[in-house]
């Protein structure tokens, strides 16, 4: 099985990899101290379990799984058992070591990851059928290609050297830029308001002075973007 | 009774590695004063959201060191941290010094 290890804190890494390095069938493949790091990792390569630390500053272990389209096995490991039940919710997640991790514990989980089997998601035949007339858009995430409606998005968050596209479901963490991502997608529907937002236009909720409210997101408007959005505004 | 540090589970995962042993030392001598300065740090400049991420962190090392009862309090710690409020940071900070301390003498 190849793993890797997604902790911010070293001591917890060392643990997981001391521990992993009695599993002859374990063979760890590298470890992150962010999950932004196992992301550009697990776009290049194939994983089988991924030991994931949930409480991470900035983007936690359940944002990390929420942008994996198709995850490997996920094993949680976190000091706060309160995490536990939310864990529950993604069918990756094959178990849940809370810190510090005993031996005995380690093994009964290995045990859990061989003789579990993470169901893949099927594809739904009649949204394949709606998908093909030039309303979507593929992004590249995991080593996959997902298909995106324009209508589901939201809006979309520079975040660094990736983007968020939010969705009314699920969030997407995609490694490319703003100016990229709205060349793709269509000038009557999106419009970019902040040097870091790009909103979907049909998706206004209402607008103030300096903000767009999106669901239930507050997007600011920058000085130089309004009249552009003021100008939409009149058109409809 | 104060809780004496120990290093009773570290020796237990490393089942007689000593290059095992000796480089999670190192990362618990490396990394706990580091914790210690942030936490004191954000705790200083009043900003007890991040002072509750680094008590978060150090926690763990208390745990992993024996300190159960430490442990104890420092999530109580982290808990009213995130709720405005630092009743515990004498206690805790005290705590640290003590593992500090204690890191240089192993």
């Amino acid at each position: 099985m190849n793993c890797i290890i997604v902790d911010d804190e070293a001591a917890a890494r060392a643990i997981v990899s001391q521990l992993c390095s009695k599993v002859p069938e374990i063979n760890i493949m590298d470890e992150f101290d962010s999950a932004i790091d196992a992301i550009k990792f697990l776009n290049q390569y194939k994983v089988d379990v991924i030991f994931l630390d949930i409480h991470m500053p900035g983007f936690t272990g359940i944002d990390f799984i929420q942008t994996l389209k198709n995850p490997p096995k996920i094993v949680m490991t976190t000091s706060d058992t309160d995490f536990a039940i939310a864990s529950y919710e993604y069918e990756a997640i094959v178990d849940y070591l809370v810190k510090p991790i005993t031996h005995e514990r380690f093994q009964k989980c290995v045990q859990k990851v061989k003789n579990s089997s993470v169901a893949k998601p099927q594809a739904d035949a009649s949204e394949e059928q709606e998908n093909a007339s030039g309303e979507d858009l593929y992004i590249n995430i995991d080593r996959r290609l997902i298909k995106l409606k324009y209508a589901e998005i939201l809006l979309i968050e520079a975040k660094g050297d990736y983007i968020n596209i939010k969705t009314e479901t699920k969030d997407y963490l995609v490694h490319t830029t703003l100016k990229k991502i709205l060349e793709k997608l269509p000038e009557d529907r999106f419009l970019q308001i902040h040097r870091s937002f790009v909103i979907n236009f049909n998706k206004i909720i209402d607008i103030e002075d300096n903000s767009v409210l999106i669901e239930k997101s507050v997007v600011p408007i920058s000085r130089s973007n309004r009249p552009e959005l003021m100008r939409r505004l009149n058109l409809l | 009774m104060k809780e004496t540090p120990n290093l009773e589970y570290v020796d237990k995962l490393a089942e007689g590695d000593e290059a095992f042993r000796q480089k999670f030392i190192a990362i618990l001598k490396e990394e706990l004063p580091k914790e210690k300065i942030e936490y004191h740090d954000t705790i200083k400049s009043s900003l007890l959201q991040e002072a509750s991420e680094h008590v978060h962190k150090i926690k763990h090392k208390l745990n992993v060191l024996g300190m159960h009862n430490a442990y104890t309090m420092a999530v109580q710690h982290e808990n009213e941290l995130r709720n405005g409020e630092q009743s515990f940071k004498e206690e805790f900070l005290s705590i640290l010094n003590d593992v500090e301390h204690y890191l240089k003498t192993i």
